[in-house]
């Protein structure tokens, strides 16, 4: 980011900031707060502790690259979090109730999940349906059909391995689903930084009708990003199944918000258009080190609410006035 | 004569070292029409939101029917009766007319809002303005020139004594300009002092009594009398002595490029539109406000759709469902509102010109360095005021229509549809466009340009098709067209 001063000149910034796209504010929020718990508690700072938070984001970081996608388009997805659900009581059918093969079992899942989101997609172009009604309405019905394969139940008992890849630490330190999200993550990253297709949706979400007019498929992108949405949100769904070792209709429920929580605190507009992955990657794991600070500090989990509540306050706004002044 | 209404004394504002006002000053009298005239950037905002009381001035003193006026909030300044009227409406669509009237001060009875007062005076304000519409009407779906009118009928509701019109007519066609001049001149009978900010050299001379001239922030002249020659006050305002506006027009080819016969609209804007675009030639296409002419060349850019009728590009007929088609062929659109259809304001330079040549920058793996080499191509192909990592809002209107120009000519199109290409672009860099058009009609390209200004369209056209209420009026040589030949066919 170059900023000019008055007179016209160029002020270079530093090239580190440059990388994170406007996300500084978040970075110099998490930093403060990983040395406030440092000093505060005994055990934040250990690579034991460390691991666990990311153990403990896997989920939700994995769902917020696809809802850093949805939001810089200048959308809104509310289903994520019954779409996860969907995706384990699918999983969990074909593999224990039809008997197929675990794997092919969470490719299933992953498929019913894109299905619902292409649902949304075909509604919110073609119909032009808001993507708030439209998510809205996939939020109840596929949290529905969870509940409908098993009539509420839940299934346990899933092959060792699949339980392993949310406990086994490969080198010693990261489990297999912690590697899927950073590669989730990492992919995310170049795509929206490097890829044509990438910056396709910042120009979508920055205005649909400049996009449109510029030669942009506006409707296959945002069709593309909803299912892409939704394979997240189901692919999060098998990780959380894999570390519960069950899967239950009633997974991820609010998931959706803390999943809008962190991309928000990371610094991506919901007017669409401006953010990236680097900020939700800080946004992710303010939210999972302020919940495993609060823990660690013996900090109710009413209490927990209400701080995680200001701490979007504080981050949205901080973000508004730098854009203000800028 | 009478005593002014407002007097400016040496007023100056400065942002840091930046000044952009520098000591002005300015009498505006009851029952007289001040045109305020400068590039973009002279300081003629900034001025008008000082009388109107959204900015503070730096240093200097006003004086309001003779008491001190120094208004801290625009609320203070309406409540005294200046009203400034943005170029941008700001009318809400779903209320009724008497609502946006009286918006923020609705007439009450008992503690609720007296519907019926409102509507009585709204449609008192609306027929002193010979607007014959019912106040209870939604604001919604009424012309822009109506909604114009509005804003006028607020300000009079305001019982406003003076009145800033910031570019009254940017969305007006020509008639409806003529009507709103007619109620320009009936406020000034009626004593109110105006002050007119405006690009259109033609409006100034006929609506205003005197002219000031801004620049860099400072008054450089004042012409008593409006009938100034417009090469005298246009040189004035850019500062230096123009040699000529438009470049001479080359000579089109005799090789088609372009074929549309038999165009209808699906929404019904125009119907059976034939016409051919040479190799080479530039066609101005001229009409009223809602004639159909953005609609048209919408269509032939693919954005919206036909319901019969060919599109043929160098004999080939082309089917057209989206814009994509049309560029994949070679048609581009230049679309008429730069800020809201041409660029992501918010984004940077190099960011909006990769928009648009995403499949053309060699490789669909965008490096910064890649991003920049191509920005910076463009930037000096087309003498674009500003750096690859500025965003475009920080542009003026000139280099912002200059980035849009350019992100399209970096794919050599064969045909290139300009619509409103100067609008809201100050004299001095209207030049500089008109260059960059004739020089695509030199390399051989088709280019169409669609424009409210008719000196525009004559300057730059080898011929004009005119569209009136969606037909096709005619088409003019470059020797038969003039003003008064295009006005009469737009007026069928």
């Amino acid at each position: 980011m170059v900023a000019l001063d008055i007179n016209g000149q160029a002020k270079p910034s530093g090239t580190w900031r440059k990388k994170l796209s406007g996300a500084t504010g978040p970075l110099v929020g998490l930093l403060a707060l990983c040395i406030f718990l440092g000093f505060s508690t005994d055990a934040f700072f250990s690579l034991r502790n460390g691991l666990n938070i990311l153990d403990q984001i896997t989920v939700i970081g994995i769902m917020a690259v696809g809802m850093t996608f949805v939001i810089l388009i200048g959308g809104i997805d509310l289903s994520v979090g019954s779409v996860l659900a969907l995706s384990m009581m699918v999983m969990g059918w074909t593999a224990n109730i039809a008997g197929l093969p675990l794997g092919l079992a969470i490719a299933v899942a992953l498929l019913a999940s894109a299905v619902s989101g292409l649902i949304v997609g075909l509604l919110v172009t073609v119909f032009r349906v808001p993507a708030f009604i439209a998510t809205l309405a996939m939020m109840s019905a596929a949290r529905g059909v969870a509940n409908m394969i098993t009539d509420g139940q839940q299934i346990v008992g899933f092959p060792d391995w699949f339980m392993m890849l949310a406990i086994d630490r490969h080198f010693g330190v990261l489990t297999a689903t912690v590697f899927l999200m950073l590669f989730v993550v990492l992919i995310a990253w170049l795509f929206l930084h490097y890829r044509a297709e990438g910056r396709m949706l910042y120009a979508v979400g920055g205005n649909p009708e400049v996009a449109r007019l510029a030669g942009i498929n506006v409707q296959f992108v945002t069709i593309a990003v909803y299912v892409v949405s939704a394979v997240l949100a189901g692919l999060a769904g098998i990780v959380l199944a894999a570390r519960l070792d069950s899967v239950q209709p009633s997974s991820g429920f609010g998931y959706e918000l803390d999943t809008i929580a962190a991309v928000v605190i990371g610094g991506t507009s919901l007017s669409g258009g401006a953010g990236g992955i680097g900020g939700t990657l800080i946004g992710v794991l303010i939210i999972g080190v302020l919940r495993n600070g609060l823990n660690l500090l013996n900090v109710s989990p009413f209490l927990q609410q209400v701080i995680i509540g200001v701490v979007i306050v504080l981050a949205v706004g901080a973000e508004t006035m730098r854009r203000r002044r800028a | 004569m009478t005593q002014p209404v407002l007097t400016l004394r040496g007023i100056s504002k400065h942002y840091g070292p930046l000044q952009v006002l520098k000591s002005v000053s300015l009498d505006v009298h009851p029952g007289e029409v001040v045109a305020l005239l400068g590039e973009n950037g002279a300081g003629k905002s900034t001025l008008s939101g000082i009388i109107a009381g959204s900015r503070a001035p730096s240093e200097g003193t006003m004086t309001w029917l003779g008491q001190p006026y120094a208004p801290a909030t625009p609320r203070e300044a309406i409540d005294k009766g200046v009203v400034l009227i943005h170029q941008e409406l700001k009318l809400l669509p779903q209320l009724s007319i008497a609502e946006n009237v009286f918006i923020g001060r609705w007439p009450t009875r008992n503690g609720v809002v007296d519907r019926a007062e409102m509507e009585r005076r709204a449609q008192e304000q609306l027929s002193r303005l010979n607007l014959h519409i019912p106040a209870s009407r939604k604001v919604a779906g009424l012309s822009t020139a109506n909604q114009q009118l509005i804003e006028i009928a607020k300000a009079l509701a305001l019982d406003a004594k003076l009145l800033i019109l910031d570019e009254p007519t940017a969305a007006l066609g020509g008639a409806e300009t003529e009507a709103l001049f007619e109620q320009v001149r009936k406020l000034r009978a009626e004593g109110v002092g105006i002050i007119y900010i405006s690009h259109r050299m033609e409006e100034i001379k006929k609506i205003t009594d005197r002219i000031v001239v801004l620049r860099d922030g400072e008054r450089v002249q004042e012409f008593a009398d409006s009938a100034t020659p417009v090469r005298t006050v246009v040189e004035s305002m850019v500062g230096r002595s123009l040699d000529r506006l438009f470049p001479p027009v080359p000579v089109p080819t005799e090789r088609p490029v372009l074929q549309v016969s038999n165009l209808t609209s699906a929404m019904n804007a125009f119907r059976d539109v034939s016409f051919e675009v040479h190799a080479g030639e530039i066609l101005g296409i001229a009409g009223l406000v809602g004639a159909g002419r953005t609609e048209l060349v919408r269509a032939i850019a693919g954005a919206d759709p036909v319901k019969a009728g060919t599109i043929r590009l160098n004999g080939d007929v082309l089917k057209l469902r989206d814009p994509a088609d049309a560029i994949a062929k070679g048609i581009v659109l230049v679309p008429e509102d730069r800020k809201d259809q041409g660029l992501v304001v918010a984004h940077k330079i190099s960011e909006n010109l990769i928009y648009a040549n995403l499949d053309k920058l060699g490789s669909r793996w965008i490096t910064a360095g890649l991003k920049k080499a191509f920005a910076e191509k463009a930037i000096a192909t087309f003498n674009v005021k500003g750096r690859a990592e500025q965003h475009a809002s920080d542009l003026s209107g000139g280099n912002q229509q200059k980035i849009v120009i350019a992100k399209w000519l970096m794919r050599d199109p064969k045909v290139v549809v300009l619509d409103e290409p100067t609008r809201g672009i100050d004299v001095g860099a209207r030049a500089g466009i008109y260059d960059i058009i004739v020089n695509l009609a030199r390399q051989g390209v088709a280019v169409i340009v669609v424009s409210s200004d008719l000196e525009e369209v004559l300057g730059v056209s080898n011929r004009i098709l005119v569209l009136a209420q969606g037909n096709q009026a005619g088409i003019l040589n470059r020797e038969q067209a003039n003003d008064v030949s295009v006005m009469e066919l737009a007026t069928i």
